[in-house]
């Protein structure tokens, strides 16, 4: 093999997500000199973005001052705010706690947002390539990371070079930024290596499940914001549904589930097809269409979760190091101010050393320290979760304790001694019918002949303690089916439908055994997102 | 020689395409767009003829608005040397985008002209047969294969019949078909390069092109959506089921 092409840059940013577009942004204000390269897995910009989403436009502000005057696509102003505590057939107003009300704040589509800021970010000459993934870490000789190498693109699933095989290149760099998202591949892989959290609580995560529809003309009350909890998730499950009016005739619903449930036998995605069904929602978008659906993992960890940030070369920022706040529900103005953050200390300072301790000391990390307990909070249920919540939110996070936070692929409990919970789940009739209905409108797109990007480490761990231990929830937890037990000869066999995968990571947090490990498929795999 | 390729922005093919409610065309709000497949595949058969020194110098071409500057980019980036985008914000149909390619063959004077089969949005296949017959030069259609013996070309046409082997005399418009070749993946360097190639804007007043004869477009209608089935027991239930619906 041949030595890779090598490009030099002086920083390189790993994910065009709001966190790594305001870092290139705001540097390229700050050093117009400095060379900036954006990587970005999908086929382009925003394609691989979800979120509600309803932002808080402070952070715009700063960073693209007029930016009102040249709103991002979808961008409606919250008018309203409603929160509903769902039983099966009823509902019942809930009072809307402080951090969720929404005044001033606008309903987005992130994807659309994001490719409105790459194109700021071009105009300042930041070079973004979108359709190429950063599938592993340069070091350097002295072990600090020193950019990163692209995939190799037109590999077949037998691991051999294809006649389109084209080598993916190295990009040097004194300065990298992982901006991946929750769950990025190459930060865990860094969390790892330098024990970044080594004195941080485990992350924990949720699923969150979307669905862009278009509903019958007068369904949709654009800048209404809507949040359901209870039904049809049971009280230990901890999560809850979001509805958000926009112009146009559309709707954004989707639901988040905290990936610590227990249930082995839960379905995440059913229960988000449930909720739909509930007569409030049902109502809204019968007779409607879907536009465009996925899924994506959430940090949730907050405060007690955040790894260090820093390590020799590179930054972890935004959702791939954790600063969503919780019970407000929004990560983008963390991200985005986390990103602008990271760049105006690299413009000071020309160095990633001393960001740590800048940002634990920033109006981030502030705000995920006032509301650090409130979602530990609901480990113990649903009511006394509610209640510590509102102490919580009164104190302003004053109170001295500090809940610790539980992993996920601990969380869930073996079928030997456990029932689960009737959920009394109903018929349904409004579409998607099923999983794989579901990813059709999220268009992703796999070349069929490349590696199967879901390692599994240990195979036989599926066959023999999991079906047994967990029966399998892999084959539930997955928002996509990627995952499906087929009958083979002499038993039943994993089968991994790798080209359905939506990259939301759930399957690399949630299994128990913790052998699913997820890799960058070829560059501009994966969703097709339109204005998610 | 010159080798002329005619790229199209369209909708990219994994999007699942949707008819706007009033029906008045294709939603293309945060729609993925892309090269016409088709088009990928006459631009990387042009690279490979310019690559085996057959040919000088291969010049991408769009008609449309700045946006499909974005695809003229990506032939770039694929290796073509210069792009020309000839301007207009009117959705043209073949026989004008024909005319425009003949104002442009006019001034390059190319000795192949490859375009891709059809286009996957409208789905047309007319430009190439259009363009040939303005030009009155010989056209090779749905090629699979083609080799070059220098003044003219052996083309393979993927008919219905099976295949077809004709010679044409250069210059020549040929359209391609699918199983021409595998276009390359674009190299992250080059996407650097193809930003400092020549893309030269002409409008389409300025070409003195005729746009007349333009179909009109009444109605954009989605196909019928399909009924839910049911899962019969056994084949006596599938006749009960057919016989019920009045299909037997």
């Amino acid at each position: 093999m041949t030595a890779r092409e090598i490009m030099e840059y002086d920083v390189v940013i790993v994910g065009a997500g709001p966190a790594g577009l305001s870092c290139a942004i705001r540097l390229k204000q700050q050093k117009p000199e400095l060379m900036i390269a954006v990587i970005e897995k999908a086929s382009e910009i925003g394609a691989h973005i979800l979120s509600g989403a309803v932002i808080e436009p402070e952070p715009l502000d700063e960073l693209l001052p007029g930016w009102r005057e040249d709103p991002p696509p979808v961008c409606i102003a919250v008018e309203k705010d409603e929160i509903w505590l769902l039983s099966q057939k009823g509902r019942r107003r809930l009072p809307t706690p402080p951090q969720q009300k929404n005044h001033g704040n606008f309903i987005v589509s992130l994807g659309a947002m994001c490719a409105w800021m790459a194109n700021k970010a071009e105009a300042l000459e930041v070079d973004i390539f979108p359709g190429f993934a950063a599938a592993e870490i340069r070091y350097t000789d002295e072990g600090a990371v020193g950019g990163v190498i692209i995939g190799d693109m037109g590999i077949g699933r037998d691991g051999e070079p294809k006649d389109t095989y084209m080598q993916g290149i190295e990009i040097h760099a004194p300065i990298t930024i992982l901006s991946e998202g929750v769950r990025g591949h190459l930060s865990k892989q860094l969390i790892k290596k330098y024990a970044l959290d080594k004195d941080s609580d485990p992350q924990t995560y949720g699923i969150g499940m979307k669905e862009l529809w278009r509903v019958q003309p007068g369904k949709s009350i654009p800048g209404l914001v809507q949040h359901t909890a209870g039904w049809p998730l049971d009280s230990m499950t901890y999560g809850g549904s979001f509805i958000y009016h926009l112009d146009k005739d559309r709707i954004a619903i989707g639901f988040v589930c905290g990936l610590d449930y227990q249930d082995p036998e839960f379905v995440p995605f059913e229960a988000f097809q449930q909720m739909k069904n509930h007569p409030m929602v049902k109502e809204m978008l019968e007779g409607g269409e879907i536009l465009s659906s996925g899924a994506r993992a959430i940090a949730e960890g907050g405060y007690q979760s955040l790894p260090k940030t820093e390590m020799p070369g590179a930054l972890i920022i935004g959702d791939s190091a954790g600063t969503l706040n919780v019970p407000k529900i929004k990560g983008t103005h963390q991200a985005m101010r986390c990103g602008m953050l990271a760049a105006e200390h690299i413009a000071q300072t020309s160095s990633v050393d001393g960001f740590d301790a800048k940002l634990r000391d920033s109006a981030v990390v502030k705000e995920l320290h006032k509301v650090r307990n409130i979602r530990p909070a609901f480990y113990k249920g649903f009511w006394r979760g509610f209640i510590r919540a509102a102490i919580e939110t009164v104190t302003a996070g004053k109170l001295p304790t500090t809940l610790s936070v539980h992993a996920d692929d601990t969380s869930m409990r073996m079928l030997d001694g456990y029932t689960s919970p009737d959920r009394k789940w109903v018929e349904r009739t409004l579409p998607p019918r099923d999983r794989l209905a579901s990813v059709y409108f999220a268009a992703t797109a796999h070349d069929e002949d490349q590696p199967v990007h879901l390692q599994i480490l240990e195979p036989d761990v599926c066959t023999t303690r999991c079906v047994a231990e967990y029966n399998n929830p892999c084959t539930r937890f997955c928002p996509a089916h990627v995952y499906e037990m087929v009958d083979d000869e002499g038993g039943q066999q994993l089968q991994i439908n790798a080209a359905n995968c939506v990259h939301c990571k759930t399957c690399d947090i949630k299994d128990p055994y913790q052998i699913i490990n997820w890799v960058t498929p070829e560059g501009g795999s994966g969703p097709n997102y339109q204005n998610m | 020689m010159k080798i002329l390729v005619g790229i199209k922005r369209v909708v990219d093919y994994n999007v699942r395409i949707r008819v706007l409610p009033d029906g008045s065309g294709v939603d293309t709000d945060g729609v993925k767009m892309s090269v016409n497949p088709f088009d990928e595949i006459a631009l990387e058969e042009a690279l490979r003829i310019k690559e085996a020194g057959n040919a000088e110098e291969v010049i991408v071409i769009s008609v449309g608005g700045d946006e499909c500057q974005q695809q003229l980019r990506t032939g770039l980036a694929m290796g073509a040397d210069r792009a020309i985008q000839v301007q207009t914000s009117e959705p043209l149909q073949p026989l004008s985008v024909a005319r425009a390619f003949l104002k442009i063959v006019e001034r390059e004077d190319p000795g192949l002209v490859i375009l891709g089969k059809q286009a996957i949005d409208d789905d047309n296949s007319q430009t190439a047969q259009m363009l040939a017959a303005l030009w009155d030069r010989p056209q090779a259609t749905f090629a699979s294969k083609l080799e070059l013996n220098g003044s003219s070309a052996s083309v393979t046409r993927e008919v219905d019949a099976g295949l077809e082997t004709i010679e044409v005399d250069l210059p020549a418009v040929i359209s391609v078909d699918l199983r021409m070749n595998e276009p390359r993946f674009v190299k992250l360097p080059d996407i650097m390069k193809a930003k400092r190639k020549p893309l030269e804007v002409i409008s389409l007043d300025d070409l003195d092109v005729t746009v007349d004869g333009q179909l009109g477009i009444s109605q954009f209608t989605p196909p019928p959506q399909r009924e839910k089935g049911i899962m019969v027991d056994d084949a006596s239930q599938l006749l009960q089921e057919l016989k019920n619906r009045g299909l037997l």
